[in-house]
């Protein structure tokens, strides 16, 4: 019996999708990283600058939310570096030859990427925990989070993925994780925004990682939300939306070289 | 079935102003091994993924088992299977892994990818390496296997690009014999090298390639007839006697390096040469046997033009 178009598209990403989930455990720098660096950027601030800054709240219960955004961003970026070893290796010629769709590749990386996101935030909270983090969240909430947190990562995903494919290098895809680290700072992840100068307080306040920060802790401690929640599905939802026909057009577009 | 497979009628692609392919004609005939014989940046990858359907030629015809590349590229697609000039096997898994990925993607059940996979092992002599990582495998067995997942499926053309750049003088032999048993099993063998020797130790045809250009063509027989088989390498230390003995010898010369090829290096013919020089009181100061390279062809053709031009003009 013939399958269908889509049983084949769905059987070829799942294919992919066991490939990069096979990624995480055999290479596991990308997860030590993805772990280890929001870990040692909450113990520092919790435990050095957090008697310092003045929250309203537990310095540790106000930080966890922009740990946990820096550590999903940190580890959705690293998908660029692997989607571009994929595209200048030879695996992409390959599949290219091949009587299959190749944007399976995408999808692999995708699902992988999320998994491997989910693990690290997951362990993050943990530690969090152990240093003093006490949520209030009901199940409820906890099921906001993960809804927020899930858009949050695959919205990114699919944008690292498109710049993945623009990359040409490795190196330059290395570069692309930057932004990632440094954007959370500049926003109220780790301090209040009124401490900032005008013009970067205007600029934090704005970004999308603010009203998602907001939201989380309002969902994790319960400060208020406001329309921070919507602000958020509304800043993810367009950027998953604009990442994914993006990603497509410049496949598609990479497939014609 | 016998009669042509590929068929490349007047193919052109260009870079921007850098003419790649400039008007490449060739025909490979079903079943055969056929080498594109080129130096670095003559344009053999470029041919490849252009019948790979990876590319499109800017003009041209390019057809394999009756279908189109350029408009038909899911049927021809069907009938090939590429191994590239770069490895395209993950790092990461074993090479079974591998292996079992490729084949779900070409869309075998889960019996025929087990059942193809271990054949494979076998064949390519990887067994023993299976279920290790590939980041431990060396060159060889990285091109062993990578040339093992394009025979999953059952194709009609395969194309090898350089499949053996890299590897050692042993590696290059075992290479050359699996790709002489995958040429008794029926399937035709594309395969581009920049060593004249390969081609010549596989090749049914060889087709050179310069400029982007098909600037010879025939088997290995015909290139070995042109150029001659062994040379006869004569070297002089001083310039005046390097003229003169160019002289005498009508061959070959080079004035740069002060030195004259002569194409028949038989016993009978040294002796000869040598008493000549003799008789002039000359001396060589070193005197060698070489094989042919992929230089001599392309001196010998580029040559052989400028001889056929001037008798033109
Ligand atoms: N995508 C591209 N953009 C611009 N120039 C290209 C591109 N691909 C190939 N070229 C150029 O086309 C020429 C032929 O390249 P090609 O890869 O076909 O050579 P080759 O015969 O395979 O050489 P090698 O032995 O080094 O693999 C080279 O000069 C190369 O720089
Ligand atoms: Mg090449």
């Amino acid at each position: 019996m013939r399958k269908s178009k889509l049983y084949w598209a769905l059987s070829d990403g799942w294919t992919m999708s066991q490939r990069s989930l096979k990624h995480i455990f055999r290479e596991p720098e990308s997860l030590l990283m993805a772990i280890g660096l929001p870990v040692a950027i909450m113990v520092m601030f919790v435990y050095i600058f957090g008697g310092a800054i003045e929250t309203g709240t537990e310095y540790v219960n106000y930080v966890v939310p922009g740990v946990i955004i820096t550590c999903a961003g940190f580890g959705s970026s690293l998908i660029a570096i692997s989607v571009t070893q994929d595209m200048v290796g030879g695996l992409f010629e390959r599949l290219r030859s091949m009587a299959l769709l190749p944007s399976s590749l995408m999808v692999g990386h995708v699902t992988g990427g999320f998994v491997r996101n989910a693990i690290a935030t997951t362990v993050i909270f943990l530690v969090a925990m152990l240093i003093g983090f006490r949520p209030n969240a009901g199940f409820t909430e906890w099921l906001g989070i993960i809804g927020l947190l899930s858009l949050f990562m695959f919205s990114l995903n699919w944008l690292f993925v498109a710049i993945g494919l623009i990359t040409k290098s490795v190196e330059t895809a290395n570069a692309a994780t930057f932004p990632m680290l440094f954007l959370p700072y500049v926003s109220s992840a780790f301090v209040p925004t009124e401490t900032m100068p005008t013009w970067l307080h205007t600029f934090a306040d704005n970004q999308p990682m603010t009203p998602l920060i907001e939201t989380l802790r309002g969902l994790l401690i319960g400060t208020p939300i406001g329309n921070n929640a919507w602000f958020t599905i509304l800043w993810f939802g367009s950027l998953l939306i604009i990442s994914f026909i993006l990603s497509v057009a410049i496949f598609k577009r990479r497939k014609k070289e | 079935m016998k009669g042509d497979i590929i068929s490349v009628q007047n193919l052109k692609k260009s870079y921007g102003k850098h003419i790649v392919l400039d008007g490449l004609n060739f025909k490979v005939e079903r079943g055969s091994i056929f080498a594109l014989l080129g130096e670095n940046g003559a344009g053999k990858t470029t041919t490849v993924r252009i019948l790979a359907t990876l590319i499109q030629a800017d003009s041209g015809i390019a057809t394999i088992a009756g279908y189109n590349t350029h408009r038909e590229p899911e049927s021809v697609r069907q009938q090939i299977s590429l191994t590239g000039q770069y490895a395209s096997v993950d790092e990461l898994l074993t090479g079974e892994e591998n292996l079992m990925m490729m084949g779900r993607l070409n869309h075998l059940n889960r019996d025929a990818v087990k059942k193809r996979t271990s054949e494979l092992l076998k064949q390519f002599e990887l067994v023993n390496a299976a279920k290790k990582s590939v980041k431990t495998y060396s060159g060889g067995m990285r091109r062993r296997l990578d040339i093992a997942i394009s025979l999953l499926v059952s194709p009609q053309v395969i194309f090898l690009d350089e499949p053996t750049t890299g590897l050692d003088p042993r590696s290059r032999r075992n290479m050359w014999n699996l790709i002489q048993q995958l040429s008794e099993d029926g399937v035709t063998i594309f395969l581009t090298t920049q060593y004249l020797e390969e081609a010549d130790q596989l090749a049914d045809k060889i087709a050179v390639i310069d400029n982007g250009k098909i600037v010879e063509e025939g088997t290995a027989e015909e290139l070995k007839r042109m150029i001659g088989d062994e040379k006869l390498e004569l070297t002089f230390d001083d310039l005046e006697v390097f003229q003169l003995a160019s002289k005498l010898l009508q061959a070959q010369a080079n004035e740069k390096e002060r030195s004259i090829s002569i194409q028949n290096g038989s016993p009978e013919n040294l002796r000869n040469l040598l008493n000549t020089l003799h008789e002039h009181g000359i001396e060589p100061s070193s005197i060698n046997f070489r094989k042919p390279t992929l230089d001599d062809v392309f001196i010998d053709i580029t040559s052989r033009k400028r001889r056929g031009r001037s008798v033109h003009a």
